[in-house]
C-alpha cells in the first residue's frame, strides 16, 4: 500500500509541476498577478508530493520490502540499517527521485524565499524551474519507475553492489545533487530574466545566493566523492579525468565562473549577457552530466543504440532545455542593456579575465569528454582521451588563472592600479619563491614541477592572508582597533580569502603527491615492508565474519621512521549475496599524510600487500572544504541575510500597485 | 572514483579488490621497472572504462603489463614498447591521443578557444569604449519600493 502511495504521490507531483509550469508564465503574459503567484504554492506542494513519494521509497527499503523490484534489485535483508537506507539512491531509479526530491526541494525553497526574490522574477524562475521539474519526473515516472513490483515477490534481495555499502554513498551523492540541481535555480532565473527582458543588479543579488549554494555543494561532492574513491578502490588515486567526474567537475567550473560574474553584475552593474549565458551554460552542463552518466552511452555509443530508452529520454530533455534557452538568449539577450563601463585594468577586467580562462578550462574538459564519442560517430574511429591529456591541456590553462588571482582580488574596481596592486602581492609572491628554491635544494634530483606546484600553492594561501591581513590593519591602531576591523570586514571578504586560500591548500597537495612512493610485496607473518617514511609488519591474518559478508583481516605493525604507530587493519572482504570482493585500505593519519595499506591475494603462503606513503594528501581535501567554508561564509553575507526582514514590513503595510 | 561512479552511475559491475600490479610482475631492475609503470600509466586497459593497465586488474591489462615488461627487459626504449603495443591494438590504447588530423581538434581546441574568447573581448571592449551606455535607470515603482525599504537608517 506505502508503495502504491508513494507511486500516485509522484504522478500526482507531475499533475502540479505541469500547473506550476504553464500557470505562472500565462500570469505574467497576462500581467494577471494571482496567476503568477499560483507557482509559489504548486512547487510547495510538488515538494512535499515528491517528499512523500521518497518516504514511501525509503519505506520499503528499510523495511526490506522484497514485493518491489527496486528493492530486491539492491538490497539485503541482511545489510546494516543505514545501508537498507543508502541503498534508496544506490541505483539508478532510486537515485532519479533522489534527483527530483532535490529539484523540488528547490522550487519550494525559491517559493518560500518570498521577500529577497522581486516577485515577477520568482513567478518565470519557478515556472521555468516547474518545466525542468515536469521533464524529470516524466522521465523518472515513464522509464524509471523505483515501485513497479514484483509477483511472485522473492525472500531475499540481491544486496547493493558492496563498493557502495559505505558511508560515502550516504554523503556524496546527496551533497552532489544539490550542487547540480542547485544550479537550475541559476537557470530559471536567467530564464525569467530573458522573459522578462530586464535584467539588473537585483537580479544578480537574488541569483548570488543560490549559485553560492549550489557551488559549496558541488565544491564538497566532488571532494566527498574524490576521498570515497581514494579511500575504497584502494590503489591511493583520487583522481582519474573520467568521463563520470567530468560529468561534475565541469559544471564546478562553470559555476565557479559563474560566482565570479554575477559580482561584477552585482556591484557594477556589467557583464550582464555573460552571466546569463553563463547561467545558463551552467545548468546545461549539470544536464549533459546527468545525461552522461545515465544513458549508457559511455560505455559505448552501441550499448546507447541497444538500450535506448533512457538515452533518448534524457537526450530530448538536454536539446529541449539546452536549445530552448539558448533560442531564447538569441532573441531575448540583445533587449538586455550593457552598463557599468570599467578600465582595463581594474576588478572588473581581471574577473573577465578569469571568465575566460575556465570558460577554457571548461570547454578543454568538454572536448575531451566528449571528443572520443563524436568521434566514433562520424567515423568509427576508436580513440582514448585519458588522464596524460589532461593533464597536458588543463593544467597549462589554470596556472597562468591562478598566478594572477592574487592580483585582481586586490585590484580596486573601475579603474585599478596594477603596480600597486604587484606590490601589495609581493611579499607572498616572494616567500613563495623561497620556498620553491628551498624545496628544490631539500629534494635535489627530485620532480621537477612539484615545487613549482606547492610555490603556486604556498603564493595562494599567502596571498589571500596578506590581503585579508592588510585590510584589517591598514588605519587601524591598536589590537582593539584591528578587532573591530576584522569583525567589521564583510563576510564575503573573509569567503573570499578562504575561497582562494583552499584552492592554494589543494594544490600543494596534488603537487605533493609527486613525492608518494609505493612498495609491493609478498609478506609473510612477521615480514616488513617499507616505502618512503613507514614501515609495516605484518603480524598475521585472520577471519572474521560482517553481517553480510567474509573477511581476511590482515593487521599490521606501523613505524614512522623508528617511531611505533598505532597498528593498521587492511582486509579483503566477500560479500556472499553477489559473491563479490572488496579492498578494505589500512589508511592511519600522520599529521596531514597518511600511511596507505592494501591487500592482495593470499600466494606462497603469504598476501600481496603495497604499501603507500602519501605526503600531505589530506591537504587536497581540506583545501575543498576551506573552499566549501569560504562560500557558506559569503552565503552568510550582511546583504544576503538582511535582506528579508528590511523589506517584509512595509511590503505588508502598502500593498504594492499591479504590475 | 571512476568505479564508484559507475557502480553507481551506470551498474556496471566491476569487481572490487584492485590490485593492479602485481609483486611477480615487478622488475627486479627499479630504473626499467619506474620505466614500465610510467608506460603503464599512458596505455589504456583496452576492456575497460577509461582505466590505465597500471590502475586495473584485469587479466588483459595483466597481460599488457608483463608485455611492456618483457620488451623492456628485451632492451627496447620506451617508444620501441609503446609502438609495439599500438601496433597490436591501435591508437584506442593510447590514453594520450596522438597528434593527427583526426586528433587536430581535440588538442587545439584549448588554444582556439581561448584565442577566440581573448579576441571576442578585446572587440567589445573597443566597441564598448566607443559607445557609452550608463545603468538602465530603475523604474517608478523600484524606486518607490527602493525608497521604502532603505528607509532613514541605511542611507550609507
Amino acid at each position: 500500500m506505502i508503495v502504491e502511495i508513494g507511486h500516485y504521490a509522484l504522478a500526482l507531483a507531475l499533475g502540479v509541476s505541469i500547473i506550476q509550469a504553464l500557470v505562472p508564465f500565462w500570469g505574467i503574459v497576462r500581467q494577471d498577478r494571482a496567476l503568477a503567484s499560483v507557482g509559489s504554492s504548486a512547487a510547495l506542494i510538488a515538494f512535499a508530493l515528491v517528499a512523500l513519494s521518497f518516504a514511501a521509497l525509503v519505506t520499503s527499503y528499510v523495511r526490506s520490502d522484497f514485493s518491489v523490484g527496486n528493492v530486491v534489485a539492491n538490497s539485503h535483508s541482511a545489510q546494516p540499517l543505514i545501508y537498507r537506507f543508502t541503498s534508496v539512491w544506490g541505483n539508478h531509479e532510486g537515485s532519479m527521485l533522489l534527483w527530483v526530491l532535490i529539484l523540488t526541494l528547490f522550487g519550494a525553497l525559491v517559493a518560500l524565499s518570498r521577500n529577497s526574490v522581486p516577485p515577477r522574477l520568482r513567478a518565470g524562475a519557478l515556472a521555468a524551474q516547474g518545466l525542468v521539474a515536469v521533464a524529470f519526473l516524466a522521465f523518472t515516472l515513464f522509464t524509471s519507475n523505483p515501485f513497479e513490483r514484483l509477483s511472485p515477490a522473492p525472500a531475499e534481495g540481491q544486496d547493493l553492489n558492496p563498493i557502495l555499502q559505505d558511508l560515502g554513498l550516504a554523503i556524496h551523492p546527496p551533497l552532489l545533487y544539490i550542487g547540480y540541481v542547485g544550479f537550475s535555480i541559476t537557470y530559471a532565473f536567467a530564464v525569467a530574466a530573458l522573459i522578462d527582458g530586464r535584467i539588473d543588479a537585483m537580479w544578480a543579488r537574488a541569483v548570488r545566493p543560490w549559485t553560492l549554494l549550489a557551488w559549496t555543494f558541488l565544491t564538497l561532492g566532488i571532494a566527498m566523492g574524490s576521498y570515497w574513491a581514494y579511500y575504497e578502490l584502494g590503489w591511493g588515486g583520487w583522481w582519474f579525468w573520467d568521463p563520470v567526474e567530468n560529468a561534475s567537475f565541469m559544471p564546478w567550473i562553470a559555476g565557479t565562473a559563474l560566482i565570479h560574474s554575477t559580482v561584477v553584475m552585482e556591484k557594477r552593474d556589467a557583464l550582464k549577457v555573460w552571466t546569463i549565458l553563463l547561467a545558463i551554460l551552467t545548468f546545461s552542463l549539470s544536464l549533459l552530466g546527468t545525461f552522461i552518466v545515465r544513458s549508457g552511452v559511455l560505455t559505448s555509443v552501441h550499448s546507447f543504440a541497444t538500450d535506448p530508452a533512457r538515452g533518448v529520454f534524457i537526450l530530448l530533455i538536454l536539446v529541449f532545455f539546452v536549445g530552448g534557452s539558448l533560442a531564447l538568449f538569441a532573441w531575448r539577450a540583445p533587449l538586455l542593456r550593457q552598463g557599468g563601463l570599467f578600465a582595463p585594468v581594474s576588478r572588473e577586467s581581471a574577473l573577465v579575465v578569469n571568465n575566460i580562462f575556465l570558460a577554457t578550462a571548461c570547454a578543454t574538459v568538454f572536448i575531451g569528454t566528449l571528443y572520443p564519442l563524436v568521434l566514433e560517430l562520424l567515423t568509427g574511429a576508436k580513440i582514448s582521451v585519458g588522464a596524460p591529456f589532461y593533464n597536458a591541456t588543463f593544467i597549462p590553462v589554470m596556472v597562468p588563472l591562478l598566478l594572477i588571482l592574487p592580483l585582481g582580488q586586490s585590484l580596486a574596481w573601475k579603474r585599478g592600479d596594477l603596480l600597486g596592486a604587484a606590490q601589495r602581492n609581493a611579499a607572498a609572491f616572494g616567500l613563495a619563491v623561497l620556498a620553491a628554491l628551498a624545496l628544490i635544494a631539500f629534494t635535489r634530483g627530485g620532480p621537477v614541477l612539484a615545487p613549482l606546484g606547492i610555490a603556486l600553492g604556498v603564493f595562494l594561501v599567502l596571498a589571500a592572508g596578506f590581503d585579508l591581513a592588510e585590510r584589517i590593519i591598514a588605519r587601524a591602531s591598536g589590537w582593539h582597533a584591528m578587532f573591530s576591523r576584522a569583525k567589521g570586514l564583510p563576510r564575503s571578504a573573509w569567503g573570499t580569502a578562504l575561497a582562494h586560500a583552499g584552492i592554494g591548500l589543494s594544490i600543494i597537495g596534488i603537487a605533493a603527491q609527486a613525492w608518494s612512493t609505493e612498495a609491493i610485496s609478498v609478506l609473510k607473518p612477521g615480514e616488513r615492508l617499507t616505502s618512503g617514511r613507514y614501515t609495516i609488519v605484518l603480524e598475521g591474518v585472520t577471519p572474521r565474519t560482517g553481517p553480510n559478508f567474509r573477511a581476511e583481516v590482515a593487521r599490521f605493525q606501523l613505524f614512522s621512521g623508528d617511531r611505533e604507530m598505532a597498528p593498521l587493519e587492511g582486509s579483503k572482504r566477500i560479500y556472499t549475496a553477489r559473491n563479490m570482493p572488496t579492498t578494505e585500505a589500512g589508511i592511519r593519519t600522520d599529521g596531514l599524510s597518511q600511511a596507505y595499506v592494501s591487500l592482495g591475494e593470499a600466494q606462497d603462503g603469504g598476501v600481496a600487500v603495497r604499501l603507500y606513503d602519501k605526503p600531505l594528501i589530506l591537504l587536497i581535501w581540506i583545501g575543498s572544504l576551506v573552499m566549501a567554508a569560504g562560500g557558506v561564509l559569503s552565503l552568510t553575507d550582511r546583504r544576503f541575510r538582511l535582506a528579508a526582514p528590511k523589506r517584509a514590513a512595509p511590503a505588508a503595510a502598502a500593498p504594492q500597485p499591479a504590475e | 572514483m571512476r568505479r564508484l561512479f559507475l557502480a553507481f552511475g551506470l551498474m556496471l559491475l566491476a569487481a572490487g579488490g584492485a590490485q593492479a600490479v602485481q609483486p611477480d610482475e615487478v622488475l627486479p631492475n627499479t630504473a626499467l621497472e619506474q620505466r614500465a609503470r610510467a608506460i603503464s600509466g599512458e596505455l589504456r586497459c583496452l576492456v575497460c572504462q577509461n582505466q590505465s593497465i597500471d590502475d586495473s586488474d584485469a587479466p588483459l591489462a595483466r597481460d599488457l603489463r608483463i608485455l611492456v615488461r618483457e620488451r623492456l627487459v628485451a632492451g627496447d626504449n620506451d617508444k620501441a614498447v609503446v609502438d609495439f603495443v599500438v601496433a597490436r591494438y591501435g591508437d584506442f590504447v593510447l590514453l594520450r591521443p596522438p597528434f593527427n588530423a583526426q586528433t587536430l581538434l581535440l588538442w587545439l581546441a584549448p588554444f582556439l578557444v581561448l584565442l577566440l574568447a581573448l579576441f571576442f573581448v578585446w572587440t567589445r571592449a573597443r566597441g564598448r569604449s566607443a559607445s557609452n551606455a550608463g545603468p538602465q535607470p530603475l523604474s517608478p515603482e523600484e524606486r518607490e519600493r527602493l525608497a521604502t525599504l532603505l528607509g532613514p537608517d541605511e542611507k550609507s
